[in-house]
């Protein structure tokens, strides 16, 4: 419909109509919104079918009563709960302040156009890419065998810890990266050495994506099992570590052990735990989310 | 030559916004002053800063006095910021940055071996031309620096001089712990101008501290400037050639010279007391600039 506002006599008429949004334009779209649609779809139907299957022993017992080979009616997964747990505190022990001083070197320290700066960055990011299994290997040679730790929760936590750290390393120098560079200026130019600039501006102000990417690291380390495999965690375990120094089960062998086996309340007892995984990792990311806006409202 | 035209210049700070020329006598003010500088802060001799292979700065000779307001003008590209920023050695910051020739503080080469830069910089504070207060409350902001340098003092009495001395304190005396980045961006940098005196600095650099800034926060930020050359020195980089005339005792002129590969290199080319170099500047490029047939 056109305006009926008085318009001059001789004016040419004004088409602000256009063609319309092109064909493209609108197929892009729809490509776009399918790629997403085909991860949450999958991701929606997996969730769903493992939470009917486990439905029935989503109870108490799940984390109750230890894993029993003999009565699966009544077995529960609270050795790989617990284990679970010291290993990724192990973990995180040795990871992070590993990973986050690293990458302080790197970021604010290193000179970045020296050879050494550079070929570390490259293997770094190399690293990240390395197959976790190959990380087990790794771990059963130097941490297992050469220094005797055996099949212990420090021997996986040691292994994990190599694992993610670079993905701890990498993500945090994007962290800090973002911090801008008026900020570490600002410091400096009041008399304020590098330490204190690092430690008191640069790095409170990296933490919201230190903590995001510290968590998906840990996350990771909690999902896996190959290198766990390796390290001879696949024996069973009826009981809780007690120390470092401890035998030990996690989650995912856990739920690997029982998907092994053939008798189908098994295989529930698997679909449940699954479950409870799923809800530690989604606790994880709600811890990452909620110290991002806690740190981020600060300022 | 009793007319500037300056395009970017703050169209409403005083009278000569509205045709873009002014009249310069009405804004030198004071007395005129001698050329040579008596008390002398620093002390240049054949100073050149290069990045790397690059000359940034050729060859400046020039002494600047205690308690004055020193203002760098020049086009962009002269090498006038270069020059500003390796007076507190935050050109060190930069790789490959280094200086040629004698910059010395009080007769004390400040490129010397033994000079620790964080020593410097502690005498000499910079305001940059972005406010960059840091992610922390206003209060905080101003405690950084008497808290990294471990001064001993009153925290709370030396905030609210500096926030005084800032002409900031009556606006934020109530928001302390507010976070300095809900403060307006004229704000903001006289946040940063009271951070920068709570170490007691002798000299404060300002490298372009107006240019984001509007003509009203502006002409705040000149009272402070004059406010402050009482008790400090001031060196002043700016593209705007009012407010060098407004607030500066003397002015140095800057431009790029192009060598045969095209790259451009800083020079100074004239400097004196402001009133001169705006009235009977001695150099034809300086005549150019300031009456705005430059380029």
């Amino acid at each position: 419909m056109t305006a009926t506002l008085d318009i001059a006599p001789d004016s040419a008429p004004v088409d602000l109509q256009g063609k319309g949004q092109p064909l493209v334009d609108k197929t892009f779209r729809w490509i776009l919104f399918l790629c997403l649609a085909v991860g949450i779809i999958f991701l929606a139907v997996l969730l769903t079918y493992v939470t009917i299957k486990g439905w029935p022993r989503l109870t108490p017992t799940l984390w109750e009563n230890m894993p029993s080979l003999r009565r699966p009616e009544r077995a529960g997964a609270q050795s790989a709960i617990t284990g679970t747990l010291w290993v990724i505190g192990f973990t995180a022990l040795f990871a992070l302040p590993v990973g986050f001083l690293g990458a302080v070197y790197m970021e604010e320290y290193a000179n970045p156009a020296s050879r050494f700066t550079r070929f570390v960055e490259i293997n770094i990011q190399n690293l990240a890419a390395v197959p976790s299994i190959v990380y087990g290997i790794l771990g059963l040679a130097i941490f297992a065998r050469a220094l005797a730790l055996g099949q212990t929760v420090i021997t996986a936590g040691l292994t994990l810890a190599l694992l993610v750290l670079p993905v701890i390393i990498v993500s945090t120098r994007e962290a800090l990266r973002a911090v801008p560079q008026n900020i570490r200026h600002g410091s400096l130019a009041l008399g304020a050495t590098l330490w204190q600039t690092t430690w008191r501006q640069t790095m409170p102000a990296a933490v919201p994506g230190m903590a995001t990417g510290t968590i998906l690291a840990l996350s990771r380390a909690i999902g896996e099992a190959a290198p766990l495999l390796l390290l001879g965690a696949v024996t069973f375990i009826s009981f809780n570590p007690t120390g470092p120094f401890s035998a030990y089960t996690t989650l995912p062998i856990q739920i690997f052990n029982w998907t092994k086996e053939s008798r189908e309340e098994f295989q529930i007892l698997a679909s449940a735990t699954i479950v409870l995984l799923l809800v530690i990792l989604l606790a994880m990311n709600a811890v990452a989310i909620l110290i991002r806006n806690r740190t981020q409202k600060r300022w | 030559m009793s007319e500037i035209h300056d395009p970017d210049a703050p169209q409403s700070t005083s009278d000569m916004a509205m045709t873009g020329r002014m009249d310069v006598s009405a804004v030198l003010e004071g007395a005129e002053i001698p050329e040579v500088v008596s008390n002398i802060v620093f002390d240049l001799a054949n100073v050149r800063v290069f990045y790397g292979d690059f000359e940034a700065v050729r060859d400046v000779t020039m002494q600047i006095g205690r308690n004055e307001i020193t203002a760098f003008i020049g086009p962009s590209g002269c090498g006038k910021s270069t020059l500003l920023r390796s007076f507190n050695r935050m050109n060190d910051l930069i790789p490959g940055a280094r200086v040629e020739g004698l910059l010395a503080y009080h007769g004390f080469n400040i490129y010397a071996p033994d000079v620790d830069p964080i020593e410097v910089r502690r005498r000499i504070g910079m305001v940059f031309q972005k406010p960059n207060v840091f992610p922390k409350s206003i209060y905080e902001n101003v405690a950084y620096g008497p808290k990294v340098n471990g001064m001993k003092v009153n925290m709370d009495d030396l905030v609210e001089e500096c926030l005084t001395k800032a002409a900031l304190w009556d606006e934020v005396k109530d928001d302390l712990k507010k976070s300095a980045y809900a403060l307006s961006g004229g704000q903001q940098q006289r946040l940063v101008i009271a951070r920068c005196i709570a170490v007691k600095p002798e000299v404060i650099l300002m490298d372009e501290p107006c240019a984001s800034l509007d003509p009203i926060a502006t002409a705040k930020i000149e009272d402070l400037m004059k406010e402050l050359a009482k008790d400090y020195t001031i060196v002043i980089v700016t593209h705007n050639m009012q407010q060098a005339a407004r607030v500066s005792e003397r002015t140095a002129f800057f431009t790029a010279d192009v060598d045969a590969q095209g790259v451009r290199h800083g020079r100074l080319v004239e400097y004196g007391p402001t009133r001169r170099i705006f009235t009977a500047p001695h150099d034809p490029r300086t005549e150019d600039y300031i009456s705005g047939r430059f380029g």
